[in-house]
């Protein structure tokens, strides 16, 4: 045993090789990590490589750095100076996915996704941007995505390009080539857009519901239970879903309502914030939480439910967000509170009536963030198994990302694609009909991996909420 | 940084892909899995084939440069923490599985292969490895053989040494050799096969392996018993195998690794107990009723306050789950955790247990012990804090007399995590001066130049002689 001597050897080594930790040889973004990176978490990491079987970018590229315990020793080298934090070093942070599968393989519980969310806030510091892109990554971020109305806005403007035949013809003139392959691919498999939101699609469908105020005015939606009422629940309906599956949202509703809970729709429910707290835009996603906290808070309901997995999974982490501000303690109660809609689906309520139908062979895509993070994997799969007429058959790694992860596939699109082809190939070896997702990013993704692999027409990918209520009674 | 007449050369045989110089590569090839060992090597190069191997080895020679083998850099002894200015060779790359041979039970892989992938092809076709290292799901059967690796299983199926049966290797000059083959016979000269395997990368680079299988235990279950005292667990192993019952697993956790699990796992493990034993069983149904049932009667005899047996296979995972989660469970409590591997003769577990918390309480450092009971592969770990030098110095200390222990008790200073770098100071201690001598001849034998895995296994510093057995 020569630990010790070994570890002041490595700190030699380590000042020989990068100068010493937080002097002012250290960058601009060595210094940003020192300040944003926990130490302890990158301590606990003891390097067993447990993790490296999990993770996506360890399996396509086989190299150390691209995998969970590569990157903790990078960011642990940048931090105490053992390497300078260039631009391959921000490569690599870019190139994890997020997806955090490397959390459950983990034995020791080391809290990767709060230090890559840590590394990408320093990074976003720490790094010298051009104005122009640093104004249009706060305006896209802050200013569309997190607005609910603007987001919706601006499905309507593309439905209405969709509709108008203006779709038709940028094809036609192939103006869309102007755009990078993998987007013009993506735009194609994206569904109709609509700009009205659940609130207002299910008041124009006629169906019940009634207006309630919570203590601060705020208008809430209320949608009884049929039948006896199980629970009060909040539905948070998410900006993708409610923009681009705005008929799985209604469906999540009447699912619930016919499982026996009263769901209740706060109108001043914002984005989750999970993507401004994974680009690095930690102060802003905070804003979020606490407002959402709050609101869901005063609705006075028993749980919050997300038919997002991500959107769940930050839900979720409230707690850890909030931390150490005035909202810790809403943020508390939101984590404890929320669950996805197979959870409440498949153990509390009524079960649901489903109708038979046409024999079905179907196979389940984890979403990451739900498996890993909310840690459901059983519920969705027990779901699909009541179908009457349905056999579900697992895939290979089917908690393995499918590449989509948020935007990722926009930003990194070689990697997102080697992962959708893999994922193609395994969802192609089980022969099913349907894929079965619980996500919308990976809803996307998935229909766009068909195209991609021309399975359409033969395999369709579908919302496990879509699926359930297609059969609804 | 490489000279670049050798980069040129070296991105000649492997193409732009094969070869690695920058900052982020060698870092994150700069340390495996043991704590607080760090340093980046010159460049990294992922051959694909043996030819390449043969080449880069050619380069090396001529321009004397040292190698460093990696596998998976799961490794506990710092085996493949390179020194400066050394080359590491990753050898993920060459992972195929080359055949299963059903008629000769045997299997040729490429050294990168994973050992769970391989295992779980292996049981596809009916046929079993029983090899079974915790570190499984990470770890490269070309790693395993390098450091001959145990597992849980090691007791009934003996470990990685007991399996291979040839080698393809390539000598440090670049020369490719093989020995042994698919025979269960061959005395054809110095068995080269049983010398490579355990040697850590100190002799040759693994390119090849014939591993031997056998048929696959059709059921097995497993059984929990429970101790008020550190002697009557250890009697029971004895009395176990004097009736001569093999299980296939004989796990032991002491008191301090039981309150740590249940704390973690919950799975209603009693936490005044002084010691637990976690015992596995396989083959026939019928037979390993009957061996867990006399198991059990035993344990009751020599004290256990409780003995519980599986009633079905799965409720069996979830006993062996408990006791594989002990390094999980551990691990959390601080942030370092040091694995050490200390072993002695079966007959001398409880006195080594007992030994090893006197010796935690001498230098109040934390130490758990869990381990392989069956074959007195103990586990003591420390829970400490690398960035405290003070506390690091007390761990090593008490550390380096556990090993002065193991050794007086008859026992060695690893048992399956092999020498490397951690360990080379002591390897004096277990093999005598003669021994090292010899080793030190057999080493210059095959690598003349020094350089496979130099500073591995031959400390240039080595710790005083304390005890003679
Ligand atoms: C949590 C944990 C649990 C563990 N449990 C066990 C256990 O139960 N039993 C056990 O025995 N070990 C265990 N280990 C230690 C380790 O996993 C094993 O020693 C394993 O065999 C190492 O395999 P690897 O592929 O990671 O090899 P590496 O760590 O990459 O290399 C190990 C050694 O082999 C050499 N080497 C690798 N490949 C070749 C090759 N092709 N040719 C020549 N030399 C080569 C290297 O130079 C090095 O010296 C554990 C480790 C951890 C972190
Ligand atoms: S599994 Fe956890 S402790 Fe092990 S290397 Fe990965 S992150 Fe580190
Ligand atoms: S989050 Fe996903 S991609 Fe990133 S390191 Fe973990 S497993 Fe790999």
């Amino acid at each position: 045993m020569n630990a010790a001597n070994a570890n002041t050897h490595a700190n030699t080594r380590a000042k020989e090789d990068g100068g010493a930790p937080g002097t002012a040889s250290a960058g601009r973004l060595e210094q940003a990590l020192r300040l944003a990176l926990d130490e302890d978490a990158l301590e606990r990491c003891m390097r067993c490589g447990f993790c490296q079987s999990a993770c996506p970018t360890f399996r396509v590229t086989g190299l150390e750095a691209a995998s969970p315990r590569g990157r903790i020793a990078l960011m642990k080298a940048a931090y105490d100076g053992f390497m300078a934090a260039d631009s391959d070093f921000v490569g690599q942070m870019e190139l994890c996915l997020g997806c955090r599968a490397c959390e459950p393989a983990c034995p020791a519980g080391v809290p990767y996704g709060r230090l890559i969310e840590q590394a990408r806030e320093a990074i976003a510091k720490g790094r010298k941007q051009p104005l122009r892109a640093r104004l249009a990554g706060k305006i896209l971020m802050e200013g569309v995505i997190a607005r609910h109305g603007v987001l919706r806005g601006a499905g309507r403007v593309l439905r209405l390009y969709q509709r108008s035949g203006l779709r038709a013809a940028a094809h036609r003139l192939g103006v869309l080539r102007a755009l990078p392959p993998h987007v013009r691919e993506m735009e194609a498999s994206l569904p109709e857009a609509s700009g009205r939101g659940v609130i207002r699609e299910w008041l124009r469908r006629g169906l019940p519901a009634r207006w309630e105020t919570d203590d601060q005015g705020r208008r809430l939606l209320v949608v009884p239970a049929e039948g006896e009422r199980a629970a009060r629940v909040g539905m948070f309906r998410g900006c993708v879903m409610d923009v681009l599956f705005l008929s799985t949202n209604v469906n999540t509703i009447r699912l619930l309502r016919a499982a026996g809970f009263e769901v209740v729709i706060p109108e001043g429910q914002k984005c989750c914030g999970a993507l401004h707290a994974h680009a690095g835009r930690s102060a802003f996603a905070r804003r979020l939480a606490a407002d959402n906290a709050a609101v869901f808070r005063a609705a006075g309901v028993d749980w919050v439910v997300s038919n997002a997995g991500g959107c769940g999974a930050h839900l979720k982490e409230y707690d850890h967000v909030l931390h150490g501000t005035p909202s810790a303690d809403d943020g508390a109660w939101l984590s404890s509170r929320v669950k996805d809609v197979s959870e409440l689906l498949a153990e509390s309520g009524r079960p649901l009536r489903l109708a038979n139908g046409a024999p079905l062979v179907a196979t389940c895509q984890d979403s990451c963030h739900l498996r890993n993070v909310m840690r459901v994997k059983r519920q969705p799969r027990e779901l699909m198994q009541r179908v009457p007429g349905l056999v579900l058959r697992e895939m290979r790694d089917a908690d393995l990302c499918c590449g989509s992860a948020g935007i990722y596939n926009v930003l990194q699109p070689e990697m997102s694609a080697a992962l959708l082809d893999r994922k193609m190939e395994q969802v192609k070896a089980t022969g099913a009909d349907v894929v079965v997702t619980a996500n919308p990013g990976c809803l996307l993704q998935m229909r766009w991996g068909i195209r991609r692999a021309g399975l359409e027409g033969r395999v369709k990918a579908v919302h496990l909420v879509d699926l359930l209520a297609e059969r609804l009674e | 940084m490489l000279e670049e007449p050798v980069r040129r050369r070296l991105m000649d045989i492997l193409g732009p892909q094969g070869f690695r110089d920058d900052e982020q590569t060698r870092v994150s090839y700069s340390y495996d899995a043991t704590p607080a060992y760090r340093t980046k090597p010159a460049g990294v190069v992922f051959p694909e084939a043996t030819w390449q191997v043969s080449e880069i080895m050619k380069v090396c020679s001529e321009y004397r440069i040292p190698v460093v083998t990696r596998g998976a850099g799961s490794n506990l002894c710092a085996g493949t923490v390179p020194g400066e200015g050394e080359l590491v060779m990753v050898m993920t790359r060459m992972n195929r599985l080359l055949e299963i041979d059903c008629e000769n039970l045997t299997a040729t892989v490429q050294p990168g292969l994973n050992t769970k992938a391989f295992h779980e092809e292996v049981e596809r076709a009916g046929l079993f490895y029983p090899p079974d290292p915790s570190s499984m799901v990470i770890c490269t059967l070309g790693g395993n053989i390098a450091l001959g690796s145990g597992g849980l299983r090691g007791l009934k199926y003996g470990t990685t040494k007991d399996y291979v049966l040839g080698l393809e290797a390539v000598l440090p000059n670049g020369d490719v050799i093989r020995t042994g083959g698919k025979l269960v016979k061959d005395v054809a000269g110095y068995d080269l096969t049983r010398l490579l395997v355990g040697s850590g990368g100190t002799l040759a680079i693994i390119t090849e392996a014939t591993l031997r299988l056998v048929p696959k235990p059709p059921f097995r279950l497993s059984m929990v018993a429970v101790y008020g005292d550190l002697y009557g667990a250890a009697r029971s192993v004895s009395s176990i195998i004097a009736a001569r019952i093999i299980p296939c697993t004989l796990e032991f956790m002491d008191q301090a690794t039981i309150r740590v699990v249940e704390d973690f796992a919950r799975v209603g493990l009693p936490a005044d107990a002084k010691a637990i034993l976690a015992i596995e069983q396989d083959g026939e149904e019928e037979q390993v009723r009957r061996d867990l049932n006399l198991i059990s009667y035993i344990c009751r005899n020599e004290g256990a306050l409780e003995v519980r047996v599986a009633e079905r296979p799965e409720e069996g995972e979830k006993i062996m789950a408990a006791r594989r989660s002990a390094l999980a469970a551990l691990s959390r409590l601080r942030p370092t955790t040091i694995l050490e591997d200390a072993t002695v003769p079966r007959s001398k577990i409880a006195d080594m247990v007992l030994a090893i918390q006197r010796i935690a309480r001498k230098y109040d450092v934390q130490i758990c012990t869990f381990g392989h009971a069956g074959d007195g592969n103990l586990h003591p770990t420390a829970l400490t804090d690398a960035r405290d030098a003070e506390e690091m110095q007390r761990v090593e200390r008490a550390f380096e007399e556990i090993f002065e222990e193991a050794i007086r008790l008859g026992g060695t200073i690893t048992g399956e995590h092999g020498v490397g770098q951690v360990k080379a100071p002591y390897l004096e201690w277990k093999a005598g001066a003669a021994g090292v001598e010899l080793m030190k001849r057999i080493k210059q034998a095959f690598d003349p130049l020094g350089l496979l895995n130099p500073g591995k296994m031959f400390a240039e510093t080595r710790k005083r002689v304390v005890v003679r057995r």
